[in-house]
């Protein structure tokens, strides 16, 4: 638009990305941190702010675009994807950034979560998935686990949960990344290299919902449980994890197990070294799929593949077009095929 | 069309108006060869309409009644709003094309058939008991019956083209037939034979032999006896293309969006009969079209609603089903005031109803469907050109006055072509943007225009206009969630108020005849060739009979009012259960509006409607 406003371009800070608004979740919510992991990471892409552009939702999650000093559109349930893909054709020089929770992109928004992964539109979803359903005061989610007691299981969920990842690789999704909301380090720096992949970037977040299914992810993120059952992944690392960084993951056959340097002549040659640039997605699924209690959960980039991107095809379908177009406007257009002139 | 033909005498007979209709299998080309000889007969000079008749089963066997395809135009020295009642010639390629159009013959006129495929495993896969050639069927009218087949067959005898191209080439005997009867050249469409053919010679050669051997055919035979002159009409003077209302729709939104220099963004799903705008902007992705074949209805609407909030012209097309789908999301955009554009082209329904047949019931979801008060302007184009300009309109109403805007057009307007002297973009009349203001601090997303009330269209990208909007109720001018009884309140009435002062910049209703009629018919949307062929032959005889019809659904224009309280009569006509009255009803208390209705998939008849205002007329 030509009618800008004129502002000294200066190095952005994390204030500038604070919007005045009263951030209104409950005290202790995890959504705090992912908040203030965010406005940390925005200032280090070097993006304009106005380029910025949050869609959301409906949701816990979703209030979060009005916590933002940039653009933002709080839509409707489950369809942030669809909105931020119409946002992103409509100007790809925009950083678009789509806020969802499980419900919404797993249950309402199911469709346009999967096809905007196959599609591989250059956006960033950020899944806060706290595995229940906060807005609405507390029902079961389709991430929550089988057994779950909530108010609307009161003798505990019947349902078998969604993996987040496994919706990604089943729809070809480009980029995976997992972390926590306990580590605001670990996510910044994943919502950094999430903003820089070329491709749809599903970052999942485990993330704490303490009025209704607290403590729902403290397996993997309890204090106690940090070095036994988080592995911090990363491209070209052996998978290694534990106090002193002595357990590590081995391919046995076609299974994943924990094993001991040390122990039974194990070495580090015998460890996994994450590949997440591996096109097959096989080993990634191992990885995702991994969960207490017998294994560590893998957090940090699982999944990072280079692929066209949705908004690329648009643009190199669009010059191959107009090379070989044999008209060039609507005028053109209607003048062409056959007419004829009443005298 | 006189109903006796001239018998033993070489005649050539003047005629006012003739509808022709063509039927046969959906492999035989019959759209094709409708569509030839209406290109034909417009560039003699005669005004028309056409409509197809598709089969809804994409390739129902051969054969059979499913599979028929019609293809019906009536061509006028006179002006011609519609493609006619019945058929005054029906050619019907098959016995089952026969079956299926008979009721669309007028009793009187002739039928010309292909005598060659009335062979009795032919006649009863078409359902007949007895073969309708001998059993006295067709006693009411005049038969040729013509050797189709075979003499295509000996016309292109030594062409090196197998059985199956040959066959192919019946349909242009048939039209070839027709060129002699009405008077045509062959030329066009020996130009257009070449052209299609450029690389397959031989077929070139068969399909022109075939259209000179049907020609000279009609000329010989004794059941032909007439020929029939429809002279030119008087048609204002400028150049003509044919165009369909899903072809009108899919150029006039381009236009618009050309005009504002902007990209054009369509986010659709497939549903019939709105398809082919979807298919005919995917062809233009060089002029700043971008299509995205959505996943599902709700996406689509959605993906035009963030490319409406990015600045780009975000526009969804459907029908019925797919329109109540994207009830919600229409919603946000009334909410965030963002410009959207949604083409509903109507279906019969409820339901998935009748997806091939026309109806115009869907005015209830475009003014009321959806939750709580969600206010959209709503506006109908009525003719198969005019879908464009109404097109180009919705655009730029819905970027005028930041509002979603509903177009509703329907199956036969969709499908249905005419002539078209298109117009020129420097002609179109201007788009004009909100632009944002400029702030010393806080930008305001929720400040408005005083005249419109439109706010402005603060697009991200733009330094310095930072702001959050949604679909939670937002405190007037900053745009910020607000709660406050009083502000809802206040923003409610706002964005209806928004809606109705679209009045103040739509054009008044225009009332077709004197004014000193006691009854004033209404219509709507696609009916209207129908309803003013009717008016005006009723009004040719004198009848104290005039006729407004309505593209401006919500809001109606300003002098609704005051046409509407001159009379004691207002028959309000719809292809549905009477919703444009029941609307009309509420808005104007008091007065006598009445209704006639049809629901059966199909369009008014001139005639049935004339019965039905003489009627009126009577009491």
């Amino acid at each position: 638009m030509e009618n800008t406003i004129d502002i000294p371009q200066q190095k952005l800070t994390k204030k500038d990305f604070e919007s005045d608004q009263l951030v209104r979740w409950c005290p202790g919510c995890g959504d705090y941190s992912i908040l203030s992991a965010m406005t940390n990471a925005l200032p280090q892409l070097n993006i304009p702010r106005e380029n910025v552009v949050f869609i959301s939702g409906i949701g816990c999650a979703a209030r979060f675009p009005y916590y933002m000093n940039t653009y933002g559109f709080h839509t409707i349930h489950g369809r942030g994807p669809a909105v931020a893909t119409g946002v992103k054709l409509a100007n790809p020089k925009l950083s678009v950034w789509e806020i969802q929770g499980d419900g919404d992109a797993m249950a309402i928004g199911g469709n346009h979560f999967i096809h905007a992964l196959r599609r591989n539109i250059d956006i960033n979803i950020i899944l806060f998935n706290n595995e229940i359903y906060g807005l609405t005061k507390g029902q079961y989610s389709p991430t929550s686990p089988t057994g779950l007691v909530t108010k609307s299981t009161p003798y505990g969920s019947i349902e078998r949960p969604f993996h987040a990842a496994e919706l990604v690789i089943g729809a070809q999704g480009t980029f995976y990344a997992r972390t926590i909301d306990t580590n605001p380090k670990l996510m910044t720096e994943i919502f950094v290299h999430a903003a820089k992949h070329m491709g749809t970037s599903l970052v999942e977040v485990l993330q704490n919902c303490v009025i209704f299914n607290d403590d729902a992810h403290a397996a993997v993120t309890a204090r106690e449980n940090r070095d036994d059952f988080q592995l911090h992944v990363k491209h070209g690392q052996p998978l290694l994890f534990g106090k002193e960084n002595k357990k590590g993951i081995r391919l046995n056959g076609l299974k994943l197990e924990v094993v001991t340097l040390g122990e039974n002549g194990i070495t580090e040659k015998d460890i996994l070294v994450h590949d997440a640039h591996a096109e097959d997605p096989t080993l990634h699924l191992m990885l995702a799929r991994m969960a207490p209690p017998h294994f560590p959960m893998a957090l940090g980039v699982i999944r990072e593949v280079r692929a066209k991107t949705y908004d690329e095809a648009i643009a190199e379908e669009r010059e191959k077009i107009t090379k070989n177009a044999k008209y060039h406007s609507v005028d053109d257009l209607l003048k062409s095929g056959e007419t004829w002139e009443i005298k | 069309m006189d109903d006796t033909l001239v018998n033993g005498t070489k005649t050539t007979k003047e005629l006012e108006k003739v509808v022709i209709r063509f039927a046969g299998d959906s492999g035989d080309g019959m759209q094709l060869t409708g569509s030839q000889f209406s290109f034909t007969s417009a560039l003699w000079g005669n005004d028309l309409a056409t409509f197809p008749d598709f089969p809804a089963e994409i390739r129902a066997p051969q054969g059979t009644v499913e599979g028929v395809s019609g293809f019906q135009v009536q061509i006028g020295k006179i002006d011609i709003y519609t493609p006619g009642d019945q058929a005054d010639v029906l050619v019907a390629m098959n016995p089952a094309a026969l079956k299926s159009n008979l009721q669309f013959a007028r009793k009187g006129g002739n039928i010309i058939i292909d005598m060659d495929a009335f062979v009795d495993r032919n006649i009863e896969k078409a359902g007949f008991k007895t073969n309708p050639l001998e059993d006295g069927t067709l006693n009411d009218y005049n038969v040729v019956e013509a050797p189709i087949s075979s003499l295509t067959k000996a016309a292109l005898e030594g062409l090196q083209l197998d059985n199956k191209s040959i066959m192919r080439s019946k349909n242009m005997f048939a039209l070839g037939m027709m060129y002699w009867l009405f008077d045509r050249s062959l030329k066009e469409t020996e130009k257009y034979i070449e052209d299609k053919f450029r690389k397959t010679p031989a077929l070139a050669e068969g399909n022109k032999r075939a259209l000179n051997a049907g020609y000279h055919y009609a000329e010989t035979i004794e059941a032909l006896p007439a020929r029939y002159k429809v002279p030119p009409a008087s048609i204002e003077k400028g150049v003509y293309r044919h165009v369909s209302g899903n072809t009108a729709t899919a150029w006039g939104l381009m236009a618009a969006a050309e005009k504002l220099g902007k990209q054009l963004f369509l986010g659709s799903y497939p549903i019939t009969p709105a398809s082919d705008i979807l298919h005919e902007l995917s062809r233009h992705k060089n002029l700043g079209v971008i299509t995205m074949q959505a996943e599902d209805e709700i996406a689509a609407v959605c993906s035009a609603i963030g490319a409406s909030y990015a600045g780009q012209v975000g526009v969804t097309t459907s029908s019925g089903p797919g329109i109540a789908l994207k009830g919600e999301a229409i919603g946000l955009a009334v909410m965030a005031e963002v410009p959207l554009v949604v083409v509903d082209v109507q279906r019969g329904g409820p339901s998935t109803g009748l997806p091939t047949k026309t109806e115009q019931a869907d005015i209830n979801i475009a003014v009321y469907g959806r939750n709580s008060e969600s206010p959209a302007i709503v506006i109908a184009a009525s003719t198969p050109s005019n879908c464009f300009e109404f097109a180009y309109r919705a655009v730029k109403l819905a970027i005028e006055h930041m509002t979603p805007v509903i177009l509703l057009t329907d199956g036969y307007l969709a499908n249905g072509s005419e002539p078209w002297k298109f117009p020129k973009l420097a002609d179109l009349p201007p788009i004009k943007i909100n632009e944002p203001q400029k702030t010393n601090g806080t930008y305001h997303p929720y400040a408005r225009n005083p005249e419109t009330l439109a706010r402005a269209w603060a697009v991200p990208g733009t330094t310095g206009l930072e702001h959050r909007i949604g679909g939670l109720e937002k405190q007037d001018l900053t745009g910020n969630v607000s709660y406050d009884p009083q502000n809802h309140e206040k923003m409610v009435r706002t964005r209806a108020e928004k809606v109705a002062r679209v009045a103040n910049y739509i054009p008044e209703l225009e009332r077709i005849g004197t004014g000193d009629g006691k009854l004033l018919v209404v219509g709507w949307g696609g009916t209207y060739g129908g309803l003013l062929t009717a008016v005006k032959e009723l009004q040719q005889a004198n009848k104290k009979i005039d006729f407004v019809h309505f593209n401006y659904i919500n809001p109606l224009p300003k002098n609704t009012q005051q046409i509407f309280e001159k009379y004691d009569k207002i028959l309000v006509c719809e292809l549905n259960m009477g919703q444009f009255a029941s609307l009309l009803r509420s808005k104007f208390p008091g007065l006598n509006i009445l209704s006639y209705n049809k629901i059966q998939g199909q369009p008014f008849l001139v005639t049935e409607l004339k019965e039905v205002f003489i009627n009126h007329l009577k009491d």
